[in-house]
């Protein structure tokens, strides 16, 4: 296999060493690997010197692999050959300028100008407002309504646009079109100080501010050649798991609350607030935001933080069991999750639909598994038996994965070391290199990768957050659903704008 | 029912006491910094260029609130010895010159609208406009509803369509593909209206300073009342902020 380049999460390798391969062969064999068992990581363009490059990491069970190759205008879109391609063709086109040629749904994505000058794909003039001339996708029929909702929604959340096709109550077909949270974070990352990297990466979807940086800092720490002590891990994997606690916590609450069953929305709401105030015991911040530093973490947890959150475990551990209970044995909650907003496996694998929603669906994978970092090469890992892909199997996952992460916590507070608080630094990164990392946030697989220049300037630096895979999932679970669920099947995902918007 | 009955007294009251009563923060929290003016002006400098926000003006030895996204960096670069953080949430502003901060900041109670209170101070409806937040400000905004903090006791809640608000809380730098949708939300809401900026973002692009394809200063497009520092602002900070601004 040698158009393709066995790689490892966050160890950096040489930007030569990257295989470079005639465009046809570059196709070939992404979709060979992608229609055996191969998921698509990240696939970017991004200009070497004169040249204009694109580059794919693919996964194959606990393989990663890295290839590439040099592209001109257009190239022979894969997705018709294979979905999995997508969304990072519609990306490539929209950031570039490059066109792949015969895409069934080549439409923006977050509609701002490409970075090279070149035409634009998509025919649109940037002066004029979100969204310019997008082909929204349209049912003809006497019967058939259009709904159209947002991009302000009528709750505190962001903003995003969605369009129903229905006849009747019945959804044929959901469109979500994107954009409106766009800040520029990748053009933003290469060209502000260093100094910038993890505040910035903590925001690009705050509720995974530790999954998001944590990708940021073991790419520099690669580059860097910074070493991360035992007990510095420790805090990081106890802080992702705080953050997968509070999300689920909270989505299990606002799902109680799409149904109407009131107790359990109050009792997670409350809840997921005293799961927040651990990472502010942690770090001083409910979100994780100053923890994650390059080479380590800026607060360390001493025997009080330690047993701060023993106690406050064993306070909650049981209160959100209870709730739990309540909420999966009342017969009108059930009657709502089970076989709602259902996605077949076959259809997740087609998607490549990551974190629960893919595991909900029966798609086994998980990044704390299969590409294990921090700590987790020595932790257990959960097994979801509840595969249904509807709403009810999205919100057993998490109610498992709630305990399952309370275990992990638990047995790395008995884990005692000792680590010395580490700040940002103007860190010198290896030049030349290519470095991709990979974390299961909350939401799933979260990756970063950054290539850098002759003299360890950034060139490029390439965000992708578990929504872009998973929104296209979310409009198929809406498929010949009534439009009244909606909110619960939309609650179940539970994606991020800004996280897909970047 | 059962289970409803044990579980709700398993859970029992939760509603905190304040402002009644005083609240305390764990002290890992980073509030209002507590700068010391007599630090060697190297080390000022030192934090200065360190700081990832620029928010410190090394020289007169004060900080941006508007800027700052309370990484800890300056204390953890100092020691200590030039800014400390305390754990004071109250940190909200009428005015955004007051937000370069010497560690005080004027009393907010004092400085809000006359006719504010009169108005709105018995019952308040924000409509919250996400303009590219992430999600944090939002999500902490949104706790304000649950049992501990309770908001609507207060007379303040959060509405669904701006026909029904009385001014608009904003979140996010307000990237370019929002402008025209917050302009518009502002618009619907009848006069006389009300504009909080909440987070570093909305008052100074926050982390996303610089960029191109953000607004990244509320105060440009719409007269700003009152700002709410942070990123994102603790629930008590906000919850401050409103009620002594408004009540
Ligand atoms: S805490 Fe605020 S002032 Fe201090 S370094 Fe961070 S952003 Fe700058
Ligand atoms: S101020 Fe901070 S927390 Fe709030 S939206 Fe901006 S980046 Fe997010």
């Amino acid at each position: 296999m040698d158009n393709l380049l066995k790689i490892e999460n966050g160890k950096p390798i040489a930007r030569t060493d990257i295989p470079n391969l005639p465009l046809e062969g570059f196709s070939q064999t992404l979709v060979d690997l992608a229609e055996n068992d191969g998921f698509v990581v990240q696939m970017f363009a991004y200009e070497d010197g004169k040249d204009t490059k694109l580059l794919a990491v693919m996964r194959q069970k606990r393989d990663l692999f890295v290839t590439g190759c040099s592209v001109n205008k257009e190239f022979d879109s894969l997705t018709s050959a294979n979905e999995k391609f997508h969304m990072f063709e519609r990306e490539i086109a929209e950031q570039y300028g490059i066109r792949p040629l015969n895409h069934p749904w080549l439409k923006m994505v977050r509609y701002h100008a490409n970075c090279t000058g070149a035409q634009d794909v998509f025919g649109n003039n940037y002066k004029e407002e979100i969204p310019g001339n997008y082909p929204y996708f349209q049912v003809e029929g006497e019967d058939i309504h259009e709904v159209a909702v947002g991009p302000v929604h009528a709750g505190i959340i962001e903003p995003g646009h969605f369009r129903f096709q229905c006849i009747g109550e019945v959804v044929l077909h959901l469109e979500i079109q994107l954009g409106y949270q766009h800040r520029g974070v990748e053009k933003m990352l290469p060209k502000v100080p260093k100094k910038r990297l993890p505040i910035i990466c903590e925001t690009i979807a705050g509720d995974t501010t530790i999954g998001h940086n944590l990708c940021c800092c073991q790419a520099i720490e690669g580059l860097a050649g910074l070493e991360v002590d035992e007990e510095a891990r420790v805090v990081r994997t106890i802080a992702l798991e705080l953050e997968r606690m509070a999300n689920h916590v909270g989505d299990l609450g606002a799902l109680s609350g799409d149904v109407a069953f009131n107790p359990p929305a109050n009792y997670f709401g409350r809840l997921r607030g005293d799961v927040l105030n651990l990472s502010q015991v942690l770090c001083g911040s409910r979100m994780g935001r100053g923890l994650v530093r390059p080479g380590g973490v800026a607060y360390v947890l001493k025997d009080e933080q330690r047993q701060l959150l023993r106690d406050k475990i064993a306070e909650i551990k049981p209160e959100i069991e209870h709730v739990c209970d309540l909420l999966f044995t009342a017969n009108t909650v059930l009657a709502r999750f089970e076989d709602t907003g259902k996605v077949p496996l076959e259809r997740a694998e087609k998607l490549g639909l990551v974190g629960y929603a893919g595991r909900a669906s029966g798609v086994g994978y998980d990044a704390r598994d299969s590409f294990p970092t921090e700590c987790y090469a020595t932790l257990p890992v959960n097994r979801n038996t509840m595969t249904n892909g509807d709403v009810c199997s999205r919100a057993t996952v998490r109610r498992e994965e709630i305990m399952h992460s309370f275990s992990l916590i638990e047995t790395l507070l008995d884990r005692k070391g000792d680590t010395e608080a580490v700040f940002m630094k103007d860190y010198k990164l290896s030049p030349s290199s290519f470095v991709v990392t990979l974390n299961e946030g909350w939401r799933g697989e979260v990756s970063h990768c950054i290539l850098t220049d002759a003299t360890g300037g950034i060139l490029r630096y390439k965000v992708k957050d578990p929504s872009f895979h998973n929104w296209t999932g979310l409009a198929m679970a809406l498929r010949n659903e009534e439009i009244s669920e909606f909110p619960l099947c939309n609650k179940s995902f539970n994606l991020s704008y800004c996280g897909f918007d970047l | 029912m059962l289970k409803v009955i044990k579980n709700r007294m398993e859970q029992g009251c939760k509603t905190s006491k304040y402002p009644k009563e005083p609240i305390s923060l764990y002290k890992r929290f980073r509030g209002l910094p507590e700068i010391k003016k007599n630090c060697d002006p190297a080390l000022a400098k030192l934090c200065a260029e360190a700081c990832p926000q620029d928010a410190i003006d090394p020289k007169k030895k004060k900080i941006d609130l508007g800027r700052c996204t309370f990484c800890g960096q300056c204390e953890m670069q100092s020691g200590g010895k030039f800014v400390h953080f305390t754990e004071n949430f109250a940190m909200g502003a009428a005015n955004r010159d007051d937000l370069w901060t010497d560690g005080t900041l004027p009393d907010l109670a004092a400085h809000s609208k006359k006719h504010f209170k009169k108005l709105f101070g018995r019952s308040l409806q924000l409509r919250q406009v996400s303009a590219a937040g992430c999600n944090s400000c939002e999500a902490d905004t949104n706790v304000l509803n649950t049992p501990f903090f309770d908001l609507s006791r207060f007379g303040i809640d959060f509405v669904a369509s701006p026909r029904h608000a009385d001014g608009v809380h904003v979140t996010g730098p307000i990237s370019r593909n929002m402008k025209a949708a917050l302009l518009t939300t502002y618009e619907a809401v009848p006069g006389p209206k009300v504009v909080i900026a909440s987070g570093a973002c909305s008052i100074s692009g926050g982390p996303f300073w610089g960029s191109e394809d953000v607004v990244g200063d509320l105060n440009s497009l719409l007269p700003v009342d009152l700002y709410i520092p942070g990123c994102p602002p603790h629930p008590l900070c906000t919850l401050h902020a409103l009620l002594n601004f408004f009540k």
